[in-house]
């Protein structure tokens, strides 16, 4: 399979759709940045991934998703949350650990998970999301239904040995798997070009007969498009595919990372060169799809949501310390 | 000079077995690699091939006997002009070196312990109902059975595994459930624990009942990150959103003489962590009705079974539906004088160390945990109360095994009634030997718990 122009099976594109696209980004992006504020104010703990950058990506394989379908990812999974339709609120008042939050605030940034919106975490080890979501296709599988599992991970997982023994039974036993490669360059301090022998990661499934398709993860249109070819693939039978998203995150690998491992110069350049949002945005005004009142509207609106979400993960109550035993077991 | 042709040993743990045919007779000649027998072990019919060249001069355990001891002479081959019938004289019955009893089967199985395991059972569980029928039935057969009812009862329950299915289990505990239940709910994988653990994790998220089987627990050390990671913890993680609704079983513990890397009982590595359920029984029935709790409850259950226990056989109630339930202990002989708390094989230990230790005028209680998360303390703490004194008997190393955790409780929770330290028996604090003296030093005996109780008696 080559990059694809236009996909048959992507769906129909109209102002409301390609709206929705260029809104679903500015959310993440707006959402990210104010819980990178809160997090330096103190109110958002721990370890806290930003999605910022690599909008598009989720955006884009999110936008083709049928009831039965899944997703998985790791631990930078806001944008993910987002994309799968969960309420911001729940996901903000997660980050700063509240009872209102996803996972009434046990769970926090790395873990969290909506059984309503088919979205299966939010995991905190490297990989180990990969064999998970083999698992939910399985499951699809076995109970005979046309559902798909979104498998997200990053081109630093890619290098864990569990991801090769999914991939061995997935394509054995035709799962219906989409396995998505964010691959954002740098596997937290450590570039591709350092970390992986053979940098094309959509080549990766090749020893199993798994296809791999490379696309402009900056580009949501495209990412679109080669998500809604590899959801059919899946669909029909054929197994899994491998969707390689060439994208860039722009903040550190977490909120203590000054990312001194790559120039200012490289980050500059892709900020002004491919942000995706800008890029959308741009594209959209131009082609007549939205106005520039059109696109102040929405980011108001947004601007709004995040304030929103924000005040109330901070003035939601912390958990009830009942709180600490329940939930361990059923 | 004839030389003798031995029964031999076709597993680590085979003692005896049965020669169900001969594919030669007397005076045919044989050569290296010619096929002598079949030979029937309880796992599996193997066929046993002629190292030596020779003729055959007689054969001494006719086809289809069993219980035939390893090494004992099945037949003879006669050296290059020897005549049949000069090694007559040697002619042996190997049927009548065998014990006698209904439990004779059961002496493959004693390699590990000094004396053959008890022949009588002390104490009926309460949880059975009183008059049930019982019948024999190994603990192998009845982990088949508890699966393959649980199976026939809920669609969504399958068993996944190496060698489950086509080879009908490494161990023979999925015997026929492939046949049943096809290769859609009895699946075969590649050798991939991590992944197939995490596989099979992420489809109980979805609301699947996987049964995982390890071919032994050993190996189960590849796929840890996934059964503890994502099994154990995401139900908390979630706020209770979703679970993990699936069972890990298979062997655990030292088998026979396989070392270090196949030899480690993990039973405290898995009752160690919040979310997960650990079960060890001994008894077949308890590892029927266990095994069926295991595959219903909705959070993801460590089923540690033993390699040695699953040819033996024992009493099961002959119920549609015998499920026990999870977390409770049972005290499987009563007595005044001391308190031996155990689980899986070691109970066994327990049982023989009991009607000797009955012979000294020294009255053991048994209990026999059968659960290790969560842990059954009301049992122990009522019967140290009793009697005063607590023995751990377990074979995995000391050093923070359930043995600590029972004297860590017993000293907080029945300090004013211990007349002696809580006082553990283990497995040596060493990885496997393979020597056999050593092995035999390594794992502990029915004198070590003999003596465990005199000390805590001060009768030593």
């Amino acid at each position: 399979m080559s990059n694809s122009a236009t996909s048959p099976a992507a769906p129909p594109r109209n102002s409301e759709t390609l709206k929705k696209l260029y809104a679903d980004m500015l959310m993440i992006r707006r959402f990210e940045e104010r819980a990178g504020q809160l997090y330096g104010m103190g109110l958002i703990g721990g370890f806290c991934h930003l999605y910022i950058g690599q909008e598009a990506v989720v955006v884009g394989m999110q936008a083709n998703v049928g009831a039965n379908d899944q997703s998985i990812t790791a631990y930078r999974d806001h944008g993910h949350m987002l994309a799968a339709g969960i309420d911001p609120n729940a996901v903000m008042a997660e980050l700063t650990g509240r009872s209102t939050g996803l996972s009434r605030g046990k769970g926090g940034s790395m873990h969290m998970f909506s059984a309503e919106k088919k979205f299966y975490g939010g995991h905190g080890i490297v990989g180990a999301q990969v064999p998970l979501g083999t698992g939910l296709a399985f499951a699809n599988k076995y109970r005979g239904h046309d559902g798909v599992c979104l498998t997200y991970f990053g081109d630093g997982a890619a290098n864990q040995g569990q991801v090769y023994e999914a991939f061995n039974m997935a394509e054995l036993w035709k799962l219906p798997v989409v396995y998505i490669i964010e691959n954002n360059q740098y596997a937290m301090g450590t570039s591709v070009a350092r970390s992986s022998a053979v940098t094309e990661f959509y080549k990766r499934g090749a020893s199993f007969n798994i296809p791999g398709v490379q696309v402009d993860g900056m580009d949501v249109e495209k990412v679109v498009e080669a998500g809604a070819e590899a959801i059919a693939h899946c669909r029909s039978g054929k197994g899994p595919i491998i969707l390689e998203m060439k994208t860039y995150r722009y903040r550190g690998h977490s909120m203590s990372d000054p990312a001194k491992y790559r120039t200012k110069e490289e980050l500059a350049e892709i900020r002004e060169k491919r942000d995706p949002i800008e890029n959308f945005g741009r594209k959209l005004v131009e082609g007549g799809v939205l106005t520039e009142q059109d696109i102040k509207a929405i980011d108001n609106d947004i601007k709004q949501r995040v304030v929103a979400a924000a005040d109330f993960a901070t003035q939601s109550p912390e958990p009830g310390l009942d709180e600490l035993y329940t939930d361990v077991y059923a | 000079m004839s030389t003798e042709i031995l029964m031999p040993a076709l597993s680590p743990t085979m003692e005896e077995g049965k020669l169900a045919k001969w594919l030669v007779k007397e005076g045919d000649t044989v050569k290296s690699g010619t096929i002598l027998a079949e030979i029937e072990t309880d796992k599996a019919t193997m066929e046993f091939e002629a190292v030596d060249e020779g003729t055959i001069g007689q054969i001494l355990v006719p086809e289809g006997t069993e219980g035939v001891k390893v090494n004992s002479p099945i037949a003879t081959l006669l050296a290059e002009g020897e005549k049949p019938g000069e090694a007559a004289a040697k002619k042996a019955a190997p049927e009548k070196e065998l014990p006698k009893g209904e439990d004779h089967k059961d002496v493959a199985d004693k390699g590990l312990e000094t004396h053959a395991p008890p022949k009588i059972v002390v104490g009926n569980d309460p949880l059975i109902p009183e008059g049930t029928e019982m019948v024999n039935q190994t603990v192998r057969d009845a982990l088949r059975d508890a699966m393959a009812e649980e199976m026939r009862r809920d669609e969504t329950v399958f068993l996944m595994g190496e060698e489950v299915a086509e080879y009908q289990g490494a161990y023979k505990v999925s015997q026929g459930l492939l046949q049943e239940f096809g290769e859609r709910r009895v699946i075969d994988t590649p050798i991939t624990e991590h992944g197939f653990a995490g596989l099979a994790v992420g489809a109980a998220f979805d609301g699947l009942k996987p049964i995982v089987e390890f071919m032994t627990w050993n190996f189960a050390m590849q796929a840890m990150d996934q059964i503890i990671n994502s099994a154990a913890k995401t139900r908390y993680m979630s706020g209770g959103q979703m679970g993990s609704p699936i069972v890990f079983r298979g062997p655990n513990g030292a088998a026979a003489r396989v070392a270090a890397q196949h030899s480690q009982d993990y039973a405290s590595w898995y009752a160690h962590v919040p979310g997960l359920k650990v079960i060890a029984p001994y008894f077949a029935a308890d590892a029927k009705g266990l095994l069926k709790a295991a595959i219903r409850d909705p959070n993801p259950v460590i089923f540690l079974e033993n390699e040695i226990l699953y040819g033996r056989s024992f009493p099961v109630p002959k119920l549609d539906d015998f499920v026990l339930p999870i977390g409770k202990a049972r005290v499987v002989r009563e007595g005044a004088d001391v308190t031996l708390v155990s689980y899986s094989i070691s109970v066994g230990l327990c049982l023989e160390a009991a009607e000797k230790l009955a012979g000294m005028g020294i009255e053991a209680e048994i209990i026999d945990l059968r659960t290790l998360r969560p842990l059954d303390t009301d049992t122990v703490i009522e019967s140290v109360k009793k009697t005063g004194r607590v023995v751990t008997v377990e074979q995995a190393w000391p050093v923070c095994s359930i043995g600590s955790e029972i004297a860590a409780r017993v000293a907080l929770d029945a300090f004013d009634w211990l007349d002696a330290p809580p006082t553990r028996v283990n497995g040596k604090d060493v990885p496997m030997p393979y020597a056999a003296n050593l092995e035999k030093l390594a794992l502990p005996t029915v004198e070590d718990v003999i003596a465990a109780v005199k000390s805590v008696t001060y009768k030593a």
